[in-house]
């Protein structure tokens, strides 16, 4: 069947990627909003080049760029998960273009999985450009533990892709999608750690912010950078997230 | 109402039925398509017909009767049917910013054994629009990319709702012309729509459908025929004429004084039998008007409403 070879999905995704290429605000908050924040921060902030934390020995370890980039990696992650990816195909659903993909051999988790595709591209895009930029421009330092950075945004990723998915799965059009989808992301980002670093926040924050997948996502990667010891709980909290909102999202997926 | 037999039926509804809550959307269809056919279904908007071949495409499901597209059951088979048959939905649209172009190759890239997008594309005059984003679109054009999505799998039955809905007088025309070309290369077509004009001129049969019921099918003449196959004259006598010539006709069965006018009703040959006469008469016929009942005034009697009137969601006809 041509409508399930890799083949279609390749076109499918190339489609996609074209389209999302030609929305200059897509392109914008998806790809060069994190990198440029990053580096705005790090140039006319002076808390960049000053040790993250004087209490904390590990934290102190790091300038303070450096620990704000796992945070806008997490941004990074939540600005295609929440907004790009539920808006898109939410849109699609309120002008009836899955209604007459519906019609056709294509099976629809292929749109789906040809979105998350090209939203996973930008978020790579976003991610090596914050770093690239970081490191050259604004003296962020190397994580102590790479493969445990890279584990925790891989989880980040997989948790909040799923929560945008649940949002795609229902959302009658681009502006319910918008609505629920922002609500959730200034929510994220709190609990992120965007606005005020999860370290100086009251203990009550920081333990909800934990069971949150952007929290945990900020916190796991924060420890990998500075080299403490593996993120456990978060780790696991953002695999919970993924694994309960992937199939609960399929299930609610609906074409109308 | 029994579905007249045709020769190789490829659809074959009995008895469909679909309710929401208390409300009975389709009551009771039943029809057949033969195999090279343009069959229009018709009615007011709410009569049924749009939820009629959404079951009958598998989009929906049914609550009572049995269909068979292709010798497959839609809700069963929807997967194999999706490649065999095409169709164009009202309320569906393409992403803004997609290309003409970049739409009909990808939705070619569904199919098994779809048509050429480039031919499919020159066929339908979109050569010129092919690099176009589909916001930029005119109705017509539009309508032409849809006709052409639904085309591109190379299906053996193509459902086509509401048209020409939303376009200029033009347009409609070039669309039918279109629709005409595509029967020309052997697909079978089921028309939805409430333009009586629109299934004169394309549909070899109609099928009538008022408040989720088939309340007539044949060919639109049979049709327009149900409600009196009468065929009125109207003219001004060029001398006093004497009512007593015409009476007399067999195939005349009134003649009224309109005014200056004088109408003439009858059936069969009353046009020639009425010429002939006036003629013997030495009676010159002036504005002549023949008017013979049409589709539409079957469509009024049937269903008692207009086909143009906007009517609410269809009245429960049996709960």
């Amino acid at each position: 069947m041509a409508a399930t070879s890799a083949r279609t999905l390749t076109r499918v995704t190339v489609v996609e990627g074209k389209l999302a290429l030609r929305d200059p605000a897509n392109v914008f908050f998806a790809l060069l909003f994190p990198p440029l924040l990053l580096t705005v921060l790090g140039l006319a902030m002076p808390w960049g080049s000053q040790p993250y934390s004087e209490d904390d020995p590990l934290l102190g370890t790091i300038n303070g760029i450096t620990g704000y980039t796992p945070i806008v990696l997490a941004l990074a992650v939540a600005t295609v998960a929440l907004s790009l990816y539920p808006t898109t195909i939410a849109t699609y659903r309120g002008q009836g273009v899955l209604r007459r993909l519906s019609t056709t051999p294509l099976p629809p988790s292929r749109l789906l999985v040809a979105q998350i595709l090209v939203n996973l591209g930008a978020l790579l895009g976003a991610a090596l450009l914050t770093l690239v930029l970081g490191v050259l421009v604004v003296e962020v330092q190397a994580p102590a533990q790479p493969l445990v950075v890279l584990l925790a945004f891989v989880l980040t990723a997989a948790a909040m892709f799923g929560l945008g998915s649940l949002i795609a799965a229902r959302a009658p059009s681009a502006g319910a999608a918008t609505g629920v989808g922002m609500t959730l992301y200034f929510v994220s980002l709190f609990f992120a750690g965007v606005w005020l670093p999860l370290p100086v926040m009251p203990d009550v924050v920081q333990q909800i912010a934990v069971w949150t997948p952007l929290g945990a996502g900020s916190q796991a990667m924060l420890d990998g950078w500075v080299g403490a010891d593996l993120p456990v709980q978060e780790l696991l909290v953002m695999a919970g997230w993924a694994v309960v909102l992937v199939p609960l999202s399929a299930r609610l997926f609906r074409w109308r | 109402m029994p579905a007249p037999t045709t020769h190789d039926p490829v659809i074959r509804v009995d008895h469909l039925r679909k309710t929401y809550g208390r409300t009975v959307a389709v009551a009771d269809v039943s029809l057949t398509v033969g195999r090279g056919e343009i069959v229009g279904v018709l009615g007011r908007n709410g009569a049924g017909k749009t939820t009629t071949v959404e079951m009958i495409a598998g989009l929906r499901e049914r609550d009572g009767g049995t269909v068979s597209v292709l010798g497959l059951d839609p809700e069963r088979d929807g997967a194999a049917l999706r490649e065999r048959v095409g169709l164009q939905l009202q309320e569906s649209a393409l992403p803004a910013r997609i290309t003409v172009r970049e739409a009909v190759e990808e939705y070619a890239c569904f199919y098994d054994h779809p048509l050429d997008p480039d031919d499919l594309l020159r066929d339908l005059g979109l050569l010129d629009k092919a690099g176009t984003r589909y916001a930029a679109l005119s109705g017509g054009q539009k309508q032409r990319l849809s006709i052409a999505l639904a085309l591109v799998g190379d299906p053996e039955i193509a459902i086509l709702d509401e048209l020409t809905t939303g376009l200029d007088p033009q347009a409609r025309r070039d669309t039918w012309d279109v629709v005409e070309a595509v029967r020309r290369r052997g697909v079978t077509i089921v028309l939805v729509t409430h333009f009586m004009e629109e299934a004169e001129h394309l549909c070899d049969r109609v099928v009538l459908v008022d408040a989720g019921r088939v309340v007539a099918q044949g060919t639109p003449a049979e049709v327009a025929a149900q409600v009196g196959a009468e065929q009125t004259l109207t003219f001004r006598p060029s001398i006093p004429l004497d009512a007593h010539v015409l009476r007399v006709l067999g195939s005349v069965s009134a003649v009224e004084d309109a005014g200056a006018d004088v109408r003439v009703r009858g059936t069969g040959n009353v046009v020639q039998d009425v010429m002939v006469a006036l003629a013997d008469a030495g009676v010159r016929p002036h504005d002549l008007r023949v008017h013979r009942s049409t589709l539409e005034d079957a469509f009024v009697r049937l269903t008692g409403v207009g086909p143009e009137a906007d009517a609410p969601a269809t009245t429960p006809s049996e709960v």
